[in-house]
């Protein structure tokens, strides 16, 4: 009992401690958010062209994290943090609240494509295309180029 | 005495305005220079797309059919003051409908426009001088096919000396050159034709090459990137330097432009995102050609301070 407790304290801590670090660092959190999504993009692209055989598991593992990212990715945009090492638009902080759509828009096209549960590649195909635009629509508007 | 000092000094006044006169003339084309050439709205199309026409012409972010609408209006706020694209749609009363070849030719490739005045290079035809004439003429006729849309828009708000238009006419003759900008000894044709591209009508040096006090392009900084003109931040490194694409092969640049994807899965933000929708129109043989010279030209380090990517 007494160690169950323990376990439950040093794993609250390491809880806490994670929101600490993301919430001192939004940036830095950010933009492990986005490589993640990077590293899924270059999976589902490697389906998609054909360079790896399609497996329903590595796309699922893909949309998946998509959907992940989409909870989380928008919280991490607090006043301030347009000053930094960053590429996010200042546009950002002045119409939060389109950008945050954008961020909704994303996940619920991932969450949508998580539950088609692509079993085929042209399944996949289509339920990763609205994704992507997301992806693209997002960083023209709301991300610098440099 | 002081009379003829007066007298010697409204001499010199009068010559040395006769001498920026003179040598601020625009330079348009004779009708005779035009080649004879049947346009190919085809090759026009292609041309469209390099050149990038849409970017500022159609409506910010406008997508699809509506990228085709060149009705201008787009504000562009640079440190020279306010310049107002202008509506290029091919509508005869507030847009470009009533221009002659020559006219067209004269205004893309020598800033002359059909009255015979300078325009701004704000208009990338320090770039579009080196295009070949008979492309522009095939632009055009791609371009008469657009629907025409009726919008009038307003003038340039220039901060003086910039709104000075005949003063333009010094910077030509600082800056414009049809010579290519990068020598590519023993290049192959795809090089070339990739050279002709960006340094023709993609005006890629517009954006990622530094500019002097005077907005030229320093030429020994060729793509190397730059400062952001719309805004803070930077136009990237295009050369195989330090902070540049060197760690790009070839096929991963043409894929970049075609898929949207960088070689680490990030798509194309800011500014670019609409020249890479653009490029995409292009066939593949001209983005493996781009992505030739983008690899042949010198590679130099990042000629603007910049921070390390991400989100």
């Amino acid at each position: 009992m007494r160690r169950l407790m323990w376990g439950g304290a040093a794993l609250a801590i390491g809880i806490a401690s994670t929101v600490a670090v993301a919430t001192e660092d939004p940036i830095a959190t950010r933009k492990q958010l986005m490589q993640s999504n990077g590293a899924s993009m270059g999976a589902a692209q490697a389906l998609v062209k054909g360079e790896v055989p399609f497996d329903a598991r590595v796309a699922m593992a893909a949309l998946q994290n998509f959907e992940a990212v989409g909870y989380a990715f928008g919280d991490y945009f607090p006043p301030g943090s347009d000053q930094g090492d960053t590429r996010a638009s200042p546009k950002i902080w002045a119409e939060m609240a389109e950008f945050q759509q954008y961020v909704t828009d994303f996940r619920e096209d991932a969450a949508a494509a998580v539950a088609a549960k692509p079993e085929t590649l042209e399944a996949f195909q289509t339920a990763l295309g609205p994704i992507g635009e997301n992806c693209q629509q997002c960083h023209e508007e709301f991300r610098e180029e440099n | 005495m002081l009379k003829r000092a007066a007298v010697a000094i409204a001499v010199l006044a009068i010559g040395l305005a006769a001498l920026f006169w003179f040598i601020t003339a625009p330079e348009p084309l004779a009708a005779a220079q035009l080649p004879a050439h049947s346009p190919d709205p085809v090759n026009g199309e292609r041309m469209f797309h390099a050149a990038g026409c849409s970017s500022c012409h159609a409506a910010a972010q406008a997508k699809g059919e509506d990228k085709l609408k060149l009705a201008g209006g787009l504000e562009l706020n640079t440190e020279f003051g306010v310049f107002r694209v202008p509506n290029i749609s091919p509508d005869p009363d507030t847009g470009i409908g009533g221009w002659s070849d020559l006219d067209f030719v004269n205004a893309v490739m020598r800033g002359v426009s059909p009255g015979g005045a300078h325009y701004y290079p704000a208009l990338p035809y320090a770039s579009y001088t080196r295009m070949r004439v008979e492309d522009v003429l095939d632009l055009k006729a791609y371009m008469d096919t657009l629907p025409p849309v009726q919008t009038r828009v307003a003038g340039h708000a220039l901060r003086f000396p910039y709104n000075v238009r005949r003063g333009v006419g010094l910077w030509k003759r600082l800056y414009l050159t049809d010579q290519p900008a990068v020598e590519l000894a023993g290049g192959n044709d795809l090089a070339l034709r990739g050279r002709y591209l960006v340094e023709g009508p993609g005006h890629c040096a517009e954006c990622h090459t530094s500019r002097d006090f005077l907005g030229g392009l320093k030429p020994d900084l060729w793509l190397a990137g730059a400062p952001n003109p719309e805004g803070r931040g930077t136009i990237p490194n295009i050369t195989s330097g330090d902070g540049g694409i060197g760690g790009w092969s070839e096929g991963e640049i043409a894929e970049a432009f075609k898929s949207g994807f960088k070689p680490d899965f990030d798509t194309f933000g800011g500014q670019m995102a609409a020249v890479q929708q653009d490029l995409a129109r292009l066939p593949d043989e001209d983005l493996q050609a781009i992505a030739a010279y983008l690899k042949a030209v010198p590679p130099l380090p990042d000629a603007v301070q910049r921070p390390a990517g991400g989100s």
